[in-house]
């Protein structure tokens, strides 16, 4: 029935002059906010007529509340970390979306089954596994580089300056991995306040010699112009730098924390059903598939996966670049939505008067 | 004023390293501005002096970086170059957009500010006016609250009654940050103003209306455009309240160039960076030339 | 018309029309005023409909907020009806009613953002109750205990009875640095997330030695500018005009362009073998970087105030006191100095008012350390959307600032500020 609804939506637009109606998609920026102006905005226009505008923002999921709650939404759909899409969906900051209007694989295999476990969630549909790890620039240590998440925080050993995103989350748990907590132990030992104490006081370790970035293109630039030596980044931005632009830049997979990146719709958008057709169709296994041909986060499909081939400009493999691939997973931690829906908040004070101190 | 003939060493070596130390400052602030000139035809994406450039080997600059402003964000930049290719700039380049935005809420800004400032001016040169400094001081006080608040202010108020991410919106904030600067420049231009002159033309006969086209507004009208030059300026450079209310239909050069420099100071900020530079000589010139104009109408020696 | 039957009418003046001079003149003057003041009305309205009203209205913002009282109906009504006793089990059975309808209407994340302020670290108490609330039964204190004992902290009730009237102080109480105690009085919050004194004290002493510098590197320019012959002075004049004119964005491109570790000052420094290739300066990202950028932006504004005061001093005060015995020492301490003290007075504050205020640069090259309380407000506004907080914080910001432009007025006057 709903599926009815959107395709007889789909049919109106077509017939009373597409011209009127638009998407406005709020992402991150760089080589990401590239890869999908290619592999969903420009199709979506092609297929549809439907005029599509890119919006760039540091997170895109802070603007959300601020223009749900000022009632003034500019935007149509947000591309958004997973834990955030939860906790503004319980705030009912999110229109909510109904799966049924997700397409099934191109291999028949039911929607709700061929993306990857809670990959759906009650207000949004997952895109992309993305991973926040380190890279270093190998010009910086030609007696070999860090290996391990470890290394990252010895200054002693790997001097330079590091670069951090500027919030707590990721930072924690890679400061605890850092200093010998397993993968598994970290969100317990987060619980406890003695936990994030240990997770400060690693930071503490390389505070001083820290460049804290905001946006996702500032990592590889930073390396670029030599301002750090080694910096956590979004692993995509990194192969796009190393790969596409050729820089010295070496990945490092160990005590990587990958999660969802999840498209949603903000409450009282604008064009809310050309926004929740615009999901539908960048969700489907050819559009995610197509995506990863331009930056290296896997897919959020299962049948996407075999369509991945190589990267633009067709020599790249792209599979030992994913967070997913097996080689990368030996130290990974999967990001606990529901430790970061609850405590995102306050470990965010706890971290912004940290830095201040 | 030249070292007099009664100074003994110890102020002749002051005299000379004064000099100095003022030339040092002058380095210290016209230096930054002039150092992005060269920098910004840098054929390589760095910002600094290649050995290259130094030698002044013509192969070391180049004008990519402002090629890169027109083609940035175009749907085809690497069509051929005719008339639909200067077309496709012309409407998707986000340098151009952000450009045309600037200079459609710069003007009317401007207009907003000058026609409401002059005449505030008008009344607040009078002798006669009440509450004079009172009013004076809640009329400047835009440019004296920090930026920061005001563009909060704007957001709930433009949110409440829907002009958040309007041209509307933004223009009226922008005249209300340019105000200031109006007032301050035609009021001092109108306290120089010789009052017996409006009289005398009253007492030979001339209405309101007819001294003020006559004998004010000839006088005030350099006061009066370099306080508009003010406003336009002010509302050209102005980045935090577009950031507060904007949507991403106003994207001005300033929250451009915000953007650009936060996420990657590419070389095209140093272009753009480098025609704002031109641009501002360009005003400055013409504000100078009011001035004297102003100051020989007036009859004070020129300088 | 002249009334002959008015007794001492020779005794006033009066004019043709009979009307007392005195009277007429106020008339008249009267008239005067009220035509300036109609030329002033138009732009006092816009001022006020797009400058003041915003502000007022987002200064209103600090003194309430109800994401809790809204919500949470039932027990606003039991603190209303029992005030400061501990809570029993009417208590509780109104706290499940309200986390059941805020987990209906998805509030619960506002009201737990709410108390969150007073109470860091409590919003996942009510998310994580409202999940559950659907299958609360009583007796609801038991029930409500079994799903997390911290329910029964007493800190928690007193924040909430704080919370359950929308209007409250507690947002400037938090931009204090204090909190909600165990008592329910307002104590020092913990050493660790006291911020806001600190930042703004950081706020006050960087904005000092910018303008301190200011005034270094300003009066020896005003200086010569006003000694040297117009011709030249107008020549060297435009080199302080012209960064003056430029584009704050622009001006702070520069300097991060120069101040990188990979800059062109750096670049300087080893190709002099001052530094070392491997010591490069670290100049950007941190205080350094915001106090150079900003001493060079604010320049222009100390200078001329400086220059337009120095122009007017004679130069044969000097001469007089030279020619009686003093040294150029004394001559530039005693009589010099003092006669320039309201070109400082006008420039310093205004360069500090400038400061306190200042946003763009520190952002784009403050860094952590280099960031001043604008800053926190842009960030309380935009990432943390704590914006009753943020109203608090730039509530307190601009009563200081309007100190400072009270003290300005009362010793320079407005009507001396200049431009260029």
């Amino acid at each position: 029935m709903k599926k009815l609804l959107i395709l007889s939506t789909a049919l109106s637009t077509f017939a009373f002059g597409a011209s009127a109606q638009e998407v406005v998609l709020m992402s991150w920026g760089g080589a990401y906010g590239k890869s999908q102006t290619e592999a969903y905005l420009k199709p979506f226009t092609a297929e549809t007529g439907i005029k599509t505008t890119m919006v760039d923002a540091d997170n895109p999921a802070t603007p959300v509340k601020a223009m749900v709650e000022a009632n003034n939404v500019t935007v149509d759909v947000v591309d958004i970390e997973y834990a955030d899409a939860i906790r503004l969906c319980d705030e009912g900051l999110l229109e909510t979306l109904d799966p049924a209007i997700l397409p099934d694989g191109a291999d028949g295999t039911p929607a709700m089954d061929d993306f990857l476990p809670g990959a759906v969630t009650d207000c949004s549909a997952a895109t992309i596994v993305f991973s926040t790890m380190y890279a270093y620039d190998t010009t910086k240590f030609p007696n070999g580089g860090p290996k391990t998440m470890a290394d990252f925080f010895d200054i002693q050993k790997f001097p330079g300056k590091r670069g951090l995103r500027k919030g707590a989350k990721a930072n924690l748990e890679m400061a605890l991995m850092a200093d010998g907590v397993p993968a598994a132990d970290v969100y317990a030992t987060l619980e406890t306040d003695a936990g994030v104490d240990k997770a400060f006081a690693m930071l503490d370790k390389i505070k001083a010699d820290t460049v804290w970035w905001e946006a996702g293109a500032q990592p590889p630039q930073l390396l670029a112009d030599g301002e750090v030596s080694m910096s956590t980044a979004y692993n995509g931005r990194i192969f796009a730098a190393a790969v596409a632009e050729g820089k010295p830049f070496e990945s490092v997979w160990d005590g990587q924390v990958y999660e969802y990146d999840v498209l949603a719709v903000p409450k009282g958008a604008k064009n809310k059903d050309v926004a929740m057709q615009f999901i539908a169709y960048a969700t489907g296994t050819q559009r995610l598939a197509d995506q990863a041909k331009y930056i290296a986060y896997g897919p959020a499909r299962k049948s996407s996966g075999p369509l991945v081939g190589l990267y633009e400009d067709g020599k790249t493999e792209m599979a030992p670049y994913m967070p997913t691939s097996a080689a990368n997973l030996t130290n990974a931690l999967a990001s606990d939505f529901e430790f970061w829906a609850d405590h995102d908040t306050q470990l965010n004070e706890r971290f912004n008067s940290w830095l201040l101190n | 004023m030249a070292l007099p003939i009664y100074a003994d060493p110890l102020e002749r070596a002051w005299y000379y390293s004064y000099r100095v130390i003022c030339a040092l400052i002058f380095i210290f602030l016209i230096a930054p501005i002039l150092i992005i000139m060269p920098l910004s035809f840098n054929y390589q994406p760095y910002f600094t002096f290649s050995p290259e450039m130094l030698r002044l080997d013509p192969d070391a600059y180049s004008l990519r970086w402002y090629d890169n402003l027109l083609t940035f964000g175009m749907s085809a930049p690497d069509a051929l170059r005719d008339s639909s290719w200067w077309s496709d700039v012309w409407h998707n380049a986000k340098w151009v957009q952000a450009a045309k935005n600037s200079i459609i809420v710069g003007f009317f800004a401007t207009i907003v500010a000058t026609v409401l400032g002059t005449i505030a001016a008008m009344g607040l040169s009078r002798p006669e006016m009440p509450f004079r400094k009172l009013i004076m001081a809640i009329l400047i006080s835009p440019m004296i609250v920090p930026i920061i608040i005001t563009a909060t202010g704007l957001f709930f108020f433009y949110s409440d009654i829907g002009l958040s991410g309007t041209y509307f919106g933004l223009i009226m904030a922008h005249a209300t940050l340019g105000i200031p600067f109006v007032i301050i420049t035609v009021t001092a231009t109108m306290m120089g103003f010789d009052r017996s002159l409006i009289r005398a033309a009253q007492n030979m006969g001339a209405g309101p209306v007819t001294t003020f086209f006559k004998v004010q507004l000839p006088l005030i009208t350099p006061g009066v455009v370099s306080g508009g030059l003010f406003a336009f300026v002010t509302s050209f450079d102005e980045v935090v309240v577009v950031l507060f209310v904007g949507s991403h239909e106003q994207q001005t050069i300033p929250r451009q160039m915000w953007n650009g420099i936060r996420e990657q100071i590419s070389p095209s900020i140093l272009a753009v960076a480098t025609i704002l530079v031109i641009f501002s000589i360009c005003l400055l010139t013409v504000v100078e030339l009011l001035r004297r104009r102003s100051e020989r109408l007036r009859g004070v020696t020129p300088s | 018309m002249a009334s002959p039957d008015i007794p001492n009418q020779n005794d006033v003046l009066r004019t043709v029309d009979g009307i007392p001079l005195k009277t007429a003149l106020a008339t008249a003057s009267r008239r005067a005023r009220i035509r300036a003041f109609l030329l002033v009305v138009p732009l006092l309205v816009f001022i006020l409909l797009t400058f003041a009203v915003p502000i007022g209205q987002m200064l209103s913002r600090s003194f309430t907020d109800d994401k809790f009282s809204a919500n949470m109906v039932e027990l606003g009504k039991w603190f209303d009806a029992n005030g400061k006793a501990a809570p029993d089990e009417a208590a509780y059975a109104a706290l499940a009613a309200d986390l059941k309808t805020s987990a209906e209407d998805r509030s619960a994340g506002n009201v737990g953002t709410r108390i969150n302020y007073e109470l860091p670290g409590t919003r996942s108490l009510f998310t994580s109750a409202a999940r559950k609330a659907r299958n609360l039964e009583p007796p609801f204190k038991e029930a409500i205990l079994a799903l997390d004992p911290q329910w029964a902290r007493a800190d928690l009730w007193a924040a909430m009875r704080s919370a359950s009237a929308p209007a409250t102080l507690n947002f400037y109480q938090a931009a204090l640095d204090r909190q909600i105690g165990a008592d329910g009085e307002f104590e020092a919050a913990p050493e660790n997330t006291q911020i806001y004194v600190k930042l703004f004290i950081r706020t006050f002493v960087m904005s000092i030695v910018i303008t301190g510098l200011c005034l270094l590197l300003g009066f020896p320019i005003a200086h010569l500018l006003a000694i040297l012959p117009l011709r030249h002075a107008s020549l060297l004049m435009i080199l302080v005009l012209l960064p003056f004119w430029t584009s704050l964005l622009v001006r702070t491109t520069s300097w991060m362009v120069l101040l990188q570790t990979q800059g062109v000052i750096n670049d300087l420094l080893v190709w002099l073998h001052i530094v070392s290739d491997g010591g490069r300066l670290e100049m950007m990202y941190n205080q350094t970087g915001t106090i150079i950028a900003m001493t060079h932006i604010l320049l222009p504004f100390m200078i001329l105030p400086l220059y337009s005061v120095m122009k007017t001093i004679p130069p044969s005060y000097a001469r007089a006191a030279r020619s009686l015995g003093a040294t150029s020492w004394t001559t530039f301490r005693r009589i010099y100095l003092p006669q320039t003290i309201s070109g400082i007075g006008a420039g310093g504050i205004l360069c500090f008012i400038l400061a306190v205020g200042y946003y763009i640069t520190p952002a784009l090259v403050g860094g952590a350390d280099g960031t001043l309380i604008s800053n926190q407000i842009a960030f309380h506004m935009q990432k943390s959307l704590n914006w009753s907080l943020a109203a608090a914080l730039a509530g307190m910001l601009l009563v200081a600032v309007l100190i400072l432009y009270w003290a300005y007025d009362r010793i320079i006057g407005i009507d001396n500020m200049k431009l260029g």
